[in-house]
């Protein structure tokens, strides 16, 4: 369980994350989606306690991350960039890091094989491809069996297979009843991965919704018509409250409908379809559209 | 859900975080790096090496020089040449055990595991103070021994321990650089950049000395003794004017420097964003 309330960070002038609130619940793999700099890695920071909040609080398990006595045990942290000394074996790193938990060298062995990096875990982190960071960073994260999981953009760097196997891993972590909370700015794969998301834009929250309802809100809102009766049907839908756009000749797209009440419509009229489609709004636009006005970063306009 | 196989086998304990278990931690991260192992090396050569070639030098051209060049030449300051070489090894070492971790972004995972973060910071002084201290001393003592060898022709270049002092100003030579080396891991960790951090103490001990210079020698008698450079070399000098500290005097005036760097470090360190 992480609980975030009036989260707020400035550095400096900047406002990094904006009056954030939210809960991730556990047994569930919750997606933190927003687009690059809205403020996902600052506010993992702030749930590890590695950045102070400028106003308001963050808790993991019901305590400040700060105050865990076996803080490897709650919450298990990949963080997005790479926090491993380049000139030390993966084999040492894990070891260290375990060590300040009086967990053994066999648990380390143990997780060196789990995440595919036997055959290299004594060469030095600095050699490592991005995948391979990433897995030994998977490997750190699990290192205590904790409850709880903050993963910033996990598969960044993964090969389709790692892909496959992180997405399995968040889904059976949650399954197992854990908190599993997964950043990322690729929508797609949090519709494949997550059970719920928390959207947010220049740090300020969005969604926070399941990925159910959003991506049921995202498709199906548009319904493309082609009638030679076109401006008879574009009345009679308009009467009915529908909000219909003309798009040329008999074409019409009508908002706020679903293909069967238009077809239903038109049957009930006497009115010849010639084309009925659903516009499946894909997910990456719902997500753009739904961020639109907080990128950080937008390409200058043409 | 009983049907999904659990991936993580599970670990079956819960160990708390305790400062011996940090220390164990930081002996680890310690050992395992490369850098840790050339610096080090580096150390020991230097502080056996110099001694052993002055002495040589000296030896060979002892009946060259003029008496007033003989009288120049002491013992113990040949024996204890190489830790002018040495102590930047450590040094750069101390540095680099804090500011390594920052610069490799390592800090995170080590702040992740202990949120608390003095205990890393009281463990790394710990874990480097004992290694450097445990390959200093047996160093001084082979230099001692080695340079004495090479010059046994010479009777009057010879000096025993059981002489007044020089048991003490050797020892004294690895307590130096070992809190040298204390020193500058508390100025990396207040710095958080290697180069910064070498440049402190490079700046600290090498270059302000000599600027001294400028003043008045009534100032420069006054002041040099009690800066940390000449504080420090208190410890391990056998002979002492009015113009310096004695050994204990230097050894808590340098202490006090240290204690106040790693004050400031903690500070900072709880404080700052990581």
């Amino acid at each position: 369980m992480i609980e975030a309330a009036g989260l707020t960070k400035f550095y400096g002038d900047k406002r990094a994350v904006d009056d954030l609130s939210f809960t991730v619940k556990p047994g569930m793999v919750t997606g933190f989606l927003g687009p690059n700099g809205s403020g996902k890695s600052t506010t993992m920071r702030l749930a590890l306690s590695l950045d102070a909040p400028t106003s308001g609080d963050v808790t993991v398990n019901g305590k400040h991350y700060r105050d865990h006595r076996s803080p490897l045990h709650e919450v298990g942290a990949l963080l997005e960039a790479r926090s491993v000394h380049t000139g030390r074996s993966a084999y040492y790193h894990l070891l260290a890091l375990a060590q300040t938990h009086g967990i053994g060298r066999s648990r380390v062995k143990e997780l060196i094989d789990l995440v595919g990096l036997h055959d290299v875990a004594r060469k030095r982190a600095g050699t490592f491809s991005l995948g391979m960071g990433q897995r030994l960073g998977i490997a750190t994260a699990l290192l205590g069996d904790p409850h709880t999981l903050l993963l910033d953009e996990p598969v960044n760097g993964l090969d389709p297979e790692g892909i496959h196997w992180m997405r399995n891993l968040l889904k059976t972590l949650a399954a197992e009843g854990r908190t599993v909370f997964v950043s990322s700015h690729l929508m797609s794969e949090m519709a494949l991965t997550a059970d719920h998301l928390i959207v947010i834009g220049r740090g300020k929250l969005i969604a926070d919704t399941s990925t159910a309802e959003f991506v049921r809100r995202a498709s199906g809102s548009v319904v493309r018509v082609r009638s030679p009766q076109a401006a008879r049907l574009a009345a009679l839908l308009s009467a009915s409250g529908r909000a219909v756009t003309p798009i040329e000749g008999e074409l019409l797209e009508v908002s706020g409908a679903t293909p069967d009440s238009v077809g239903e419509t038109a049957a009930a009229n006497g009115i010849v379809l010639h084309e009925l489609t659903l516009v499946q709004a894909s997910l990456e636009e719902a997500f753009m559209e739904l961020t639109r006005d907080d990128v950080e970063f937008k390409a200058a306009a043409a | 859900m009983s049907a999904i196989a659990s991936p993580i086998p599970p670990l079956g304990m819960t160990g708390r975080v305790t400062q011996a278990r940090v220390i164990l931690s930081e002996w680890t991260k310690l050992h395992s790096l490369r850098s840790t192992r050339w610096s080090l090396l580096a150390a020991v050569v230097l502080t056996i090496g110099l001694p052993a070639i002055f002495a040589a030098v000296t030896s060979s051209h002892w009946g060259s020089m003029s008496p007033h060049e003989r009288a120049d030449r002491h013992p113990l300051d040949i024996a204890l040449a190489g830790i002018n070489l040495s102590q930047l090894a450590v040094g750069v070492l101390g540095v680099l055990v804090i500011t390594g971790e920052y610069a490799t972004g390592m800090i995170r995972a080590s702040f992740t595991a202990v949120p608390k973060r003095l205990p890393v910071l009281w463990a790394k002084i710990v874990v480097f103070a004992v290694v450097s201290f445990l390959l200093m001393l047996p160093s001084v003592l082979i230099a001692f021994v080695v340079s004495q060898a090479i010059l046994s022709r010479h009777d009057i270049l010879q000096i025993s321990l059981s002489h007044p002092g020089v048991t003490r100003s050797v020892i004294g030579g690895a307590v130096y650089v070992m809190l040298f080396g204390v020193f500058c891991l508390a100025l990396g960790a207040i710095v958080r950049n290697t180069a910064g951090g070498i440049a402190t103490f490079v700046g600290v001990f090498f270059v302000i000395p000599p600027l001294l210079n400028v003043f008045p020698v009534s100032w420069q008698n006054a002041i040099n003794p009690w800066i940390p450079n000449s504080a420090g070399r208190s410890i391990f000098q056998l002979t002492h004017s009015s113009h310096s500290l004695s050994p204990v005097g230097g050894l808590a005036v340098f202490l006090a420097y240290i204690a106040f760097a790693v004050a400031v470090a903690a500070v900072l360190l709880v404080r700052r964003d990581t």
